[in-house]
């Protein structure tokens, strides 16, 4: 067993902006382990643009966006364990870690996780109907069509309006596909205003709202999906069902946060964000492991990552160092109109940076934020969406002598 | 003329109310800053899109590596530059940054790859 300051798991986005975080306070016996055979998580397989607007000031590719990461980590010689992958996440924070060179196992002062998401599946959603090929999730598509040079499909079906179907009906559409529609089950959409636009209006790719898909047909390859209309009960409306022909049916039906470590090691998760609970450090329920990224919370832009694993970062050098990291007493809770409010404990000694979600879309909306039935801030939105995460402060100042924070959306 | 249209330049998505009268003044409102003005102004008289996809990669470790057009190309030009790409490879090693292809259907746009193969 060797002893370590600072594993990371995890070398996307979240990883790297945590690892030179650390470094640049002081902390050097740092190691990140990612299982791909290279750092930039996720990012390398998003071509598309529009990352690093809030961070650069400009709409980078992910791979892009990872380089500017990547390149400061090898100039700085952080320790990068790749092709390995930690089976295993104790409370006394022992990781093990399976790699090419063999088993390890390392005592920490602090892990940071960072091990991003997966994709829910036509498993999970219990989609009926026969189990052909064809079927796959969208970041799988996504990995396949710019990673791996192989196409899905000719004809293809997109269940879930999010923004990695979005993206991936443009990216097969410009690959020689056709995209027949794009179907969500809500009345609006999951994905931002922006890939609407951009990825299905330029293209003319019906989304069909308030539609899902109820049975899957086909033998050895898809044939064909049966859509129909979901009713005000939330059921299917029979007469309304139709079959679509298609080859390829791609699913963007949700991402989870990969949290399996964090449960081996007894940490605490929110039910409803599937993250672990975090306090303004980021710290979870185990001390001295601190979590960011997509596996805390599903963000949709990865500039609040690398500002949120900074955060993490620093977190954690303080902790490593001896520090005293300011513990949380305040509760916070999500009130009327939010699905959820991070962190879920705060000290209320210092600014809080919160990022939550509204449970649905609305226009001239504010976000209320009180402590102990006083308000604290209060915030004006013209246009709120589940789909976007709001990110904002609360000052030292106004939180003083609050015992429970309330965030409501009225 | 009267439409609304999102902004794709940053983020905040602004719901832009865009009005062009007859004499072919274009007025844009609810845009929070100037490059949201200018591309509504561009959406209405010449849409444009960057063009981000892939070419082969011949010697190299991965099969592909990703590209970008270094400016914005006609919109409705993408599907044709796409394919115009597919049949392009480049030698490894490639370098981020590296041009690619020049003068992208006579767009004038250069691509270049977006990452390291």
């Amino acid at each position: 067993m060797t002893e370590k300051d600072a594993v990371i798991i995890g070398g996307g986005p979240a990883g790297l902006a945590a690892a030179l975080e650390l470094k640049k306070n002081g902390i050097n016996d740092i190691l990140i382990i990612e299982r791909e055979k290279k750092l930039g998580g996720i990012l390398n397989q998003c071509i598309h643009d529009g990352f690093g607007i809030v961070k650069f000031g400009a709409p980078l590719t992910g791979p892009e966006y990872a380089k500017e990461y990547i390149d400061r980590v090898m100039e700085l010689d952080i320790p990068v364990m790749l092709n390995s992958t930690v089976t295993g996440l104790t409370k006394d924070k022992v990781v093990t870690v399976t790699s090419p060179r063999g088993l390890f196992k390392y005592s920490c002062k602090a892990v940071i996780l960072s091990m991003g998401c997966r994709e829910r599946t036509r498993g999970a959603i219990g989609i009926p109907g026969s189990r052909p090929a064809g079927i796959y999730t969208a970041g799988v598509v996504q990995n396949l069509v710019n990673v791996q040079n192989i196409m899905v499909g000719k004809r293809v079906v997109i269940l879930g309006s999010g923004d990695i179907g979005l993206i991936m009906a443009r990216r097969l559409t410009l690959e020689g596909a056709e995209v027949v529609a794009v179907l969500e089950k809500l009345p609006y959409s999951s994905g931002l205003p922006r890939n609407i636009r951009q990825c299905l209006d330029d293209f003319n790719i019906p989304l069909l709202l308030s539609h899902t898909v109820v049975n899957i047909e086909g033998r050895g390859r898809i044939e064909s999906v049966t859509i129909g209309r979901v009713g005000a009960n939330g059921k299917v409306l029979p007469e309304s069902m139709r079959k679509v022909e298609c080859d390829t049916l791609v699913l963007s039906v949700g991402l989870i946060p990969e949290n399996e470590l964090s449960r081996m090691a007894g940490i605490e998760l929110n039910p409803v964000t599937s993250g672990p609970v975090v306090d303004e450090n980021c710290q979870t329920s185990v001390e001295g492991i601190f979590a960011c990224g997509n596996v805390l919370q599903v963000h949709d832009l990865v500039d609040h990552v690398s500002g949120e694993a900074e955060a993490a970062g620093r977190a954690a050098a303080q902790y490593i160092t001896g520090g005293e990291l300011s513990s949380g007493k305040v509760v916070l809770t999500a009130g009327k109109g939010i699905r959820y409010v991070l962190p879920s404990k705060a000290s209320g000694a210092r600014e809080l940076e919160l990022s939550l979600r509204v449970t649905e879309p609305g226009t001239d909306r504010t976000v209320v934020v009180s402590a102990n039935g006083r308000e604290l801030r209060r915030l004006p939105f013209k246009r709120v969406n589940p789909a976007e995460m709001l990110r904002f402060k609360v000052s030292a100042e106004r939180l003083k002598d609050a015992r429970e924070i309330i965030v409501e959306l009225i | 003329m009267k439409a609304e249209l999102t902004c794709i330049i940053c983020p905040n998505g602004c719901r832009l109310a865009i009005e062009r009268s007859e004499d072919g003044t274009i007025k844009v409102e609810n845009a929070m800053c100037g490059r949201g003005k200018d591309y509504a102004v561009n959406e209405l008289t010449n849409p444009v899109r960057t063009l981000t996809t892939t070419v082969k990669v011949e010697g190299g470790v991965q099969p592909l590596v990703s590209v970008r057009t270094d400016r914005p190309i006609p919109r409705k030009m993408l599907l044709e530059a796409a394919r115009a790409l597919r049949g392009v490879s480049v030698c490894a090693p490639v370098h981020a940054g590296q041009k690619v292809a020049e003068d992208l259907l006579g767009t004038g746009a250069n691509v270049i790859a977006t990452a390291d193969a």
